[in-house]
């Protein structure tokens, strides 16, 4: 990796110290709130309103507020699940894989993809209890001893989802507040409240940085490192059961797995992407998330996109070379039937614009490469209505095909979790570091002499 | 105005009201009308801003007419200070003391929980259908046929279903008015009396009865009984389906009036010439089981199968399974008749504009001569008389008479022609000699022709008594509104349509003190207290004397058919001078052709409030909650016309908007609408949807007209359909084919496809042993006829819930079982084939692996049951079955709420509640219910015995069902037949459902020149 590293840039700006480091991102949390934030907030918060509004009416009137119908059983709630949880997987990628890899560069971006991920799953995992007709009973999905000796049935991929889902939660929770303790420590340290004070002095847990806790840390964040691993590949495969175990033409399909663990790190790298830009730009922090972060996260997401892509065409190749008629109407379906538009809508959002990253120049031109990064967002979200909506619609006994729109609440509880998403994200910005201090500052080269003579 | 209406007290003490409805009728429905323009009228809602409508609401609900713009502020402070004190009194008197019993003696086989069954009938159109009535505790909740009766043979059709739905609907008028105000019974009963003295005087003159078609003896004799007493009173008889053509032809060909009784078991070849011989009238069912005994395909290789050649405009029900269909608009009917009298030798010339279809007239005719005595030609009630005659003369050349078609003395009561009768009542009106007219049922306000103006007419009667089951269009035009009992609350007796007498006996006391026809009568007579009961065994005594009548009308009440009852076959011989008194035969005129017919869920508008019928999908379009103006596809593409564009219908003066359907297979240059919608006053359901027919329609030609005219409005209107892609892809779901494919190849699967659908695909793993039962139902769909009373039995077996147009417009209808129709073959020329779909049962089911809470699970018998309890709503198992047979609760569907309704409700089925899926159970409760008689009784579960509510009320038989186990079984042979085929069987879900193979039994000779087909 050096020789590109020299070309791509530092992975943090010259000149900075220990404490420069330390000033510079805690600056963020423990100065006087800025008025850009109240206005992001203000207008995360309006958003998150009104998903509480969509899911009070949800609540009291039932899922007959939402566009789906027989065929389509599934719409906007298991689409915005699915693109939800695949959101979410940068953050653990970034986090565990590179971690374990040593690609030291993630260091300035894990804190903040980790917390993505967790505010992510917090909304994906809404969906799959809002979808229920009866949600009040989500917790039947859970294998918990009743007196009914009723268990829930292992067999079903949804049942598989809510541990997958579950498990993910739980590890990424973990990952982020251990990764968190030693700057809760430092926050404490600092705070000048003493609200702050007493607040990050419980969360920091008697963070002291002796070398007995590092060692342990160390020890725990590997651990929880090594555990994660796993998850990132699981979780999206489990996700993509939901549709590969079913029988209709355009789920029933081997390839799937693959395909939505490398779309979910392809939209997850976009999100990251679509935050990062406009969040280093405002707190001034291009010293930490540089020019070369930036590089390789496009990097990743061309070489994700070419999977997704490969996906895609393999979908069409089977169809065709099955010579399964239902597959290969699922196909024709796809391409020139009533939903054609969003198809090609998805594929040049997903597939054609995504090339651009092949360049250089793109890959290095902010204002171009979040302009990629919100198409690929778009890519993601039409890849899941494609796959769900597209494929139900037409489905084998053409009697029963029928067609799909989503209504004013679902889009009010999509655009909802959107806002209950940057609502939890300015309340992080706000009252935690959203890059790791103690991170930054091993990438210093005054850690690194102090290494070299130790 | 409003002063007036409020002013009561003039009109309690039995002083005629200057006019109850000072509204003007026509006006609103104009007001009414206009608005469709733009929306329609999807609700009255929408009109409330006009002040038009306020007026209506006021002077339809007086007491609500508002009471703070009458009385000041401080007077309504003080009212309202008295009542709630009074308020506050009323919790210091005692409330009165009512002790509740329980049965110290039970009533005769009477076990709580065990339903009981009674024969009566039910009457559509006047005619009796048998039917027996399950009874739980007392409330009636599901209505069968009766094997012995003639018309029902066990089956019945979708009227006789969703009677069960009116009797309880919450709509329906619940007590005597007069002007608006509720009365009591005994105010009535004075006015009659009155009336009665007062009229006696003057031997009724000005006194008038407008009935529907009457077949009840004894209704037909109470009437004669006034007749008689009151020699100037006059009883008229009108509703729009009726035989007068029909009776008028067989008058011109026999010189007498008779009424047809087909056998269509007798006959080899039948031509239904616009005549919907399977579909929606009081012989259909049995006709349709008739025809479905000829069609057995295995029977003798299918030597026995019959052959259907139909000859309409619009495909109907039987067209849709005829071998050929001709399509000719009606005006060219008669030509067609002259052709084919021509082509059998009878002295009748060749019309020219029979040429282009000289080839079919020709094979038909070829076949029918083959079949002299064993074919049969029926032509349909709209076709005009001379059409009729022709058809008489054409069966008895053919040697028909007394084998396949018989005749009898009319089983209507009243000899005139209803459409005279109607005129001669109106004119009367118009003129000043009606003073008094007594509406019993019918709805004569909305369904007379309207060129009659029977609403204008009718307000010139100075006294306009209405009986009726809903406070309807008339019931607003009249001073009197009496609360008409439902025919499963009264006692009667009917005919059926080869004259047979049901007595019919009420299942449940009358829910809202409703009194029948016989009870109104008789307040115009010495007894006014006679009840209808009594009514009815006075006349069944002295029809049958003294002597062991106890025992016979015990009988007649337990069979549901008095024995020996159905009409003598009368002899009858064309006139020896028919031909000579031929008539030239008029051309049929070019230009837009309108036709009128009964609506195929609704019928003529009686039924528009009744939510089950509503919903079931037209058996040929699948729209549901509406009417619509069906065009051909060519005429639709002449006037650019697409699906719900809306347009203005032209006769005449007469003109409706409506929006526009395309119907493949309907005769260019004709526009089909149906009567029963646009009714402003049906009630919460049915009112105001739809389009109303009637206002098109004439006292010449209220079956439809020629030279109409189409405007195209440029407005959008949505319907809401349940299936909306017509077309197979090609795909293996349908297998047909014709009788000689199908002696080549039995299993008439299509090429490269397994013959019988019998092989397994391999597993690895051990499949299921079922050694107990393994319940296995058969469909055949050569039997088939997509009449859509299965599912309409399936909804009232299994409290099924109506969800309203909007839910069906966005694929949310919750029938268990529905008949998908495919089209075949060209547009303008195709083939139908139906298909009932109930779930497929599948032992492999890919519902029951999704479901994550073990919700939809598999039972020892095969069963994929489904647990309501259980399910918290994924819909996961819908999106996986293959055949989307599952329905979803997205809202709370169900009407938890309504008391009435909760009689309604079959007890051992759960009512499903919001958010849950449900779906077929193949009856599950009837298969405990036989399982547990059995084992009570210590024997094993017949074959046969237990019967689905599909399979019960099937007129065809298509639908079978049994222990497949059981190699003795009729499910377990049918599934033997190389015909069985499963659906979507190369998805090796095994379902339990299997379907045989249609198979048509085209006429060799025509199968060449396919465009007939």
């Amino acid at each position: 990796m050096s020789a590109p590293a020299r070309d791509l840039g530092p992975i943090i700006g010259p000149g900075h110290t220990f404490e420069t480091v330390t000033d510079k991102i805690a600056a963020v949390v423990l100065s006087e709130t800025r008025k850009g934030w109240m206005l992001g907030f203000g207008i995360s918060f309006v958003l998150l309103t009104i998903f509480l509004q969509c899911v009070a009416v949800l609540f009291v009137r039932g899922i007959g507020i939402w566009g789906i119908n027989i065929p389509v059983g599934w719409g906007f709630d298991i689409i915005n699940f699915v693109w939800w949880i695949g959101i979410g997987h940068a953050g653990t990628l970034i986090s565990a894989i590179l971690l374990l890899f040593r690609q030291t560069w993630r260091t300035s971006i894990n804190r903040f993809a980790e917390a993505m991920t967790l505010f992510a799953v917090a909304c994906a995992g809404l969906y799959p209890i809002l979808h229920l007709g009866r949600p009040w009973l989500f917790y039947w999905l859970l294998p918990y001893p009743n007196a009914m000796g009723m268990w829930p049935n292992f067999r079903s991929p949804l049942m598989w989802d809510v541990f997958a889902v579950s498990t993910y939660a739980t590890v990424s929770a973990l990952f982020w507040f251990v990764g968190l303790i030693p700057d809760l420590a430092t926050l404490r340290d600092r705070s000048t409240s003493r609200v702050g004070r007493i607040i990050y002095g419980i969360l920091a847990m008697g963070w002291r940085g002796s070398a007995r806790h590092w060692n342990r840390y160390e020890t725990a964040y590997l651990l929880l490192a090594g555990l994660s691993t796993p998850l990132v590949v699981s979780v999206h495969s489990v996700v993509s059961f939901d549709f590969a175990v079913g029988i209709i033409p355009g789920w029933h399909a081997t390839i799937f797995p693959p395909y939505f663990v490398a779309g979910a790190i392809y939209a997850g790298f976009a999100m990251v992407l679509t935050l990062t830009i406009p969040l280093r730009r405002y707190y001034g922090l291009e010293d930490f998330i540089t020019m070369r972060h930036i590089n390789y996260m496009a990097r990743v997401m061309l070489a994700t996109g070419l999977v997704v892509a490969y996906g895609y065409l393999m979908e069409i190749f089977m169809a065709w070379y099955s010579g399964n008629p239902f597959e290969s109407f699922m196909v024709k379906n796809r391409l020139t039937g009533p939903y054609s538009t969003l198809y090609a809508a998805l594929i040049v959002t997903n597939v054609v614009i995504p090339q651009l990253l092949w360049f250089q120049r793109v890959r290095t031109n902010i204002p171009l490469l979040f302009a990629v990064a919100m198409s690929i967002n778009v890519g993601m979200w039409l890849e899941r209505y494609v796959i769900i909506v597209v494929s139900l619609h037409r489905d084998f006994l053409p009697s029963s095909w029928g067609m799909y729109a989503g209504t004013i609440y679902d889009y009010g509880t999509f655009i909802g979790t959107i806002g209950l998403f940057l609502t939890l994200l300015f309340l992080f910005i706000r009252l935690l570091p959203m890059i790791s201090i103690f991170e930054m500052r091993t990438l210093l080269p005054e850690a690194k002499v102090k290494e070299k003579h130790a | 105005m409003r002063e007036q209406n409020r002013d009561h007290s003039s009109l309690a003490e039995g002083v005629l009201a200057p006019d109850p409805s000072p509204y003007d009728w026509e006006a609103l429905r104009a007001k009414l009308g206009a608005a469709t323009g733009r929306k329609y009228w999807r609700s009255l809602e929408e009109l409330a801003d006009s002040e038009g409508f306020r007026a209506f609401l006021e002077a339809e609900f007086p007491q609500q007419a508002s009471v703070l713009n009458a009385l000041g502020r401080r007077q309504f402070l003080q009212l309202m200070g008295a009542s709630l004190g009074l308020a506050g009194l009323s919790a210091c008197t005692k409330q009165p003391v009512e002790k509740i019993y329980p049965y110290a003696k039970s009533p005769e086989e009477f076990v709580p929980g065990q339903p009981l069954y009674f024969a009566t009938a039910l009457p559509l159109s006047g005619f009796g259908r048998g039917v027996l009535v399950e009874s739980h505790m007392g409330r009636p909740t599901k209505v069968e046929g009766n094997p012995e009766h003639p018309s029902s043979l066990g089956a019945t059709d979708i009227f006789a279903q969703a009677d069960i739905l009116t009797l309880y609907d919450p709509d329906r008028s619940q007590a005597v008015r007069f002007g608006g105000v509720i009365r009591p019974w005994t105010a009535f009963v004075d006015t009659a009396q009155r009336e009665f003295e007062r009229l006696g005087t003057k031997k009724g003159a000005g006194f008038r009865i407008l009935t529907e078609t009457v077949t009840s003896p004894t209704l037909a004799a109470e009437i004669r009984r006034l007749l008689a007493e009151w020699p100037e009173a006059r009883w008229h008889h009108y509703e729009p389906v009726n035989r007068d053509h029909w009776h008028a032809g067989a008058k011109a060909a026999f010189g007498e009036v008779v009424d047809p009784v087909y056998r269509l078991e007798a006959a080899d070849v039948v031509l239904c010439i616009e005549a919907d011989l399977l579909g929606p009238h009081p012989g259909g069912v049995r006709y349709a089981r008739e025809f479905s005994w000829r069609r057995h395909v295995e029977e003798g290789n299918g030597s026995r199968m019959n052959r259907l050649y139909v000859v309409e405009a619009a495909p109907s029900i039987t067209g849709s399974v005829a071998d050929h269909r001709l399509i000719l608009r009606p005006t060219e009917c008669e030509a067609f008749v002259r052709a084919l009298a021509a082509a059998l030798g009878l002295p009748v010339q060749t019309p020219a504009s029979m040429e282009p279809h000289r080839a079919f007239v020709a094979a038909v005719a070829k076949d029918l001569a083959r079949s002299r005595g064993r074919s049969l030609v029926v032509a349909g009630e709209a076709l005009p008389p001379s059409v009729h005659a022709l058809v008489c003369a054409v069966n008895s050349s053919l040697a028909n008479i007394g084998k396949t078609v018989s005749f009898i003395d009319p089983v209507g009561q009243h000899p005139e022609p209803q459409g005279e009768s109607l005129q001669a009542l109106v004119a009367d009106m118009d003129a000043g000699k009606v003073e008094v007219l007594l509406v019993l049922g019918g709805n004569p306000v909305y369904t007379a022709p309207a060129d009659l103006r029977f609403a204008e007419r009718l307000q010139k009667v100075p006294l306009r008594i209405r009986l009726g089951l809903y406070e309807d269009e008339t019931s607003q035009l009249c001073h009197w509104h009496l609360p008409e009992a439902h025919v499963l609350e009264s006692w009667g007796d009917v005919r059926a349509h080869d004259g047979t007498v049901t007595l019919i006996q009420p299942l449940i006391a009358p829910l809202y003190d409703g009194k029948s026809a016989l009870e109104v009568l008789a307040a115009f007579s010495s007894k006014p207290t006679l009840t209808g009961y009594e009514m009815v065994r006075q006349y069944w005594k002295s029809a049958w004397g003294d002597a062991d009548f106890e025992s016979r009308w015990r009988r007649a009440l337990h069979d549901g058919v008095v024995p020996g009852s159905a009409a003598e076959v009368r002899t009858v011989s064309l006139r020896q001078d028919f031909f000579q008194g031929l008539r030239p035969l008029v051309a049929s005129p070019p230009g837009l052709e309108i036709i009128l017919r009964p609506d195929p869920t609704v019928y003529d508008g009686r039924y528009a409030n009744n939510g089950w019928l509503q919903e079931l999908p037209k058996p040929l379009t699948k729209l549901t909650w509406d009417n619509v103006a069906y065009l051909a596809p060519a005429t639709a593409a002449r006037l650019g016309l697409r699906n719900g564009d809306v347009v203005e219908v032209v006769a005449e003066d007469r003109r409706v908007k409506a929006p526009v359907w395309i119907q493949p297979g309907q005769a260019p240059d004709t526009v089909l609408l149906h009567w029963g919608y646009g009714r402003p006053k049906a009630g919460r359901v049915g009112g105001g949807i739809g389009v109303d027919a009637f206002k098109l329609s004439s006292s010449r030609g209220h079956w439809g007209m020629p030279g109409g005219e189409l405007r195209k409005t440029g407005d959008r209107y949505r319907l809401a359909c349940t299936q909306d892609h017509f077309s197979l892809e090609g795909r293996d779901i349908l297998r047909k084919g014709t009788l000689e494919e199908y002696r080549h190849n039995p299993s008439l699967a299509p090429h490269g496809h397994g013959g019988g659908g019998h092989g397994e695909l391999p597993s690895m793993y051990p499949g299921f042993p079922y050694t107990g039962h393994a319940w296995a139902m058969s469909i055949d769909l050569a039997a088939c006829i997509g009449c859509g009373a299965c599912t309409i039995a399936c909804v009232a077996e299994n409290n099924i819930a109506v969800v309203g147009k909007d839910q069906v417009a966005r694929g949310r209808e919750m029938h268990w079982i529905r008949v998908d129709r495919y089209y075949e073959g060209n547009l303008d020329g195709p083939e139908f084939v139906h298909q009932p779909i109930p779930c497929q049962q599948c032992e492999n089911a890919p519902c029951e692996l999704v479901c994550p809470v073990n919700a939809t699970v598999h039972s020892a018998e095969g069963l994929n049951d489904m647990v309501y309890n259980r399910c918290v709503g994924t819909k996961y198992c819908a999106n996986n079955c293959p055949y989307k047979v599952r329905r979803f609760n997205f809202y709370l569907y169900q009407d938890w709420y309504t008391e009435s309704l909760k009689l309604l409700r079959n007890p051992d089925v759960s009512v499903r509640s919001r958010g849950v899926m449900e779906k077929c159970t193949y009856c599950v409760q009837r298969i405990n219910a036989v399982r547990i008689q059995a084992k009570r009784e210590g024997r094993k579960i017949r074959d046969g015995e237990i019967l689905t509510a599909c399979q019960q009320v099937c007129p065809t038989e298509a639908i079978v069902f049994g222990d497949m186990n059981d190699p003795e079984s009729r499910v377990a042979k049918l599934r033997k037949l190389p015909r069985t085929y499963q659906l979507l069987e190369e998805l090796n879900t095994r379902p339990r459902t299997t379907y045989l193979a249609a198979v048509r039994n085209p006429n060799p000779e025509l199968v060449t020149g396919k465009d007939h087909a």
